[in-house]
């Protein structure tokens, strides 16, 4: 269930943003990870945001799942997110820490994982 | 497959699935890049713990010029549905696939896409490799490590030999070939497994 076929979007793309093309801050990747930050939504907040927040409700997402789910362009999740990163209503992680971007050992932990697949 | 298990005070999501387990720590991406109809889709299908997904992804200005048709110039942007899944493997690490079309009118979205990849598996068929070739200058020139594994449809030639193949494609050594059937979650998970291997094998990359 990843929305309404056939049908509008719940918010058109260009509306989604209140007409900003670019986010608040460094760009945030497709597999940022967003997760709500518990503080109390203030009222007011633009509809694609209070969506966005509902839809990181049920738990953790990353910006491209957001945006399957909403759908939404990446381009416009990633402004919103921003918004709400500003406001400090979501959190948001990198993919994989720094420091282990170019680790063997993630790579290896990869392997392995495939592997334990194959044995199911 | 089943959805990765939540915990018991997760309240029961209305999208089951879609929502990250809280053990997921490491999210790692590779491409599945290939020609339309290769089998990219069908391969995350056969693999991903989600039904996969997919965003509608606007193509840049310099596409509108390869996508005009004699006199709609007003068409001036088209989208192309980008699908992805992704597998929770043992350890927290959280491995995503992107179907990634390769077409040079793609270019910016591969970019976007590509970035903090660990490498591409890239699809080929064997009743059309030059269709391939687009993809390969495109994954080559990202610099992404990349294996490729040839799609096994029922009614593809089997005469080549991994050499000819290999001719066929200008493949370099070290490049692995691997066949597959993307219906098959066994035998993707082999091809998977073979560019890991290869991203494991090779020198470690430079910084980019």
């Amino acid at each position: 269930m990843t929305g309404r076929r056939g049908g509008r979007r719940l918010v058109p793309a260009y509306l989604s943003t209140n007409g900003t093309a670019r986010p608040s801050r460094p760009q945030l990747e497709r597999l940022s990870l967003l997760t709500t930050s518990g503080t109390p939504v203030p009222p007011g907040l633009p509809a694609a945001q209070l969506a966005l927040l509902d839809a990181l409700r049920e738990g953790s997402l990353t910006v491209v799942e957001a945006a399957a789910l909403l759908e939404l362009p990446v381009s416009a999740v990633r402004v919103l997110a921003g918004d709400l990163l500003d406001q400090d209503l979501v959190l948001a992680r990198a993919p994989v820490p720094v420091a282990e971007r170019f680790d063997p050992d993630l790579l290896k932990r990869v392997a392995d994982g495939l592997r334990a697949l194959k044995q199911h | 497959m089943a959805s990765a298990p939540s915990s018991s005070t997760r309240p029961t999501a209305s999208r089951p699935g879609i929502h990250l387990p809280d053990t997921a720590r490491d999210l790692v991406k590779i491409l599945v890049a290939g020609p339309f109809g290769v089998g990219k889709t069908t391969l995350i299908d056969s693999v991903s713990e989600i039904r996969p997904l997919h965003t509608e992804e606007r193509l840049t200005e310099a596409s509108a010029q390869v996508d005009d048709l004699d006199g709609v110039r007003e068409k001036t942007s088209t989208t192309v549905a980008i699908d992805f899944g992704r597998i929770s493997l043992p350890g927290g690490v959280v491995l995503y696939m992107f179907g990634t079309p390769g077409q040079e009118r793609f270019r910016a979205l591969w970019d976007d896409i590509a970035y903090g990849a660990l490498g591409a598996l890239v699809l080929v068929d064997s009743r059309r490799l030059d269709a391939s070739f687009d993809v390969l200058g495109l994954v080559e020139e990202s610099g992404l490590p990349y294996a490729v594994a040839l799609n096994t449809f029922p009614d593809a030639p089997r005469h080549h030999t991994p050499e000819q193949l290999r001719a066929a494609l200008d493949l370099e050594p070290g490049t692995p070939l691997v066949t597959c059937d993307a219906r098959e979650a066994g035998s993707c998970v082999d091809a998977l497994l073979a560019l890991v291997q290869h991203l494991i094998d090779r020198r470690p990359p430079e910084r980019r």
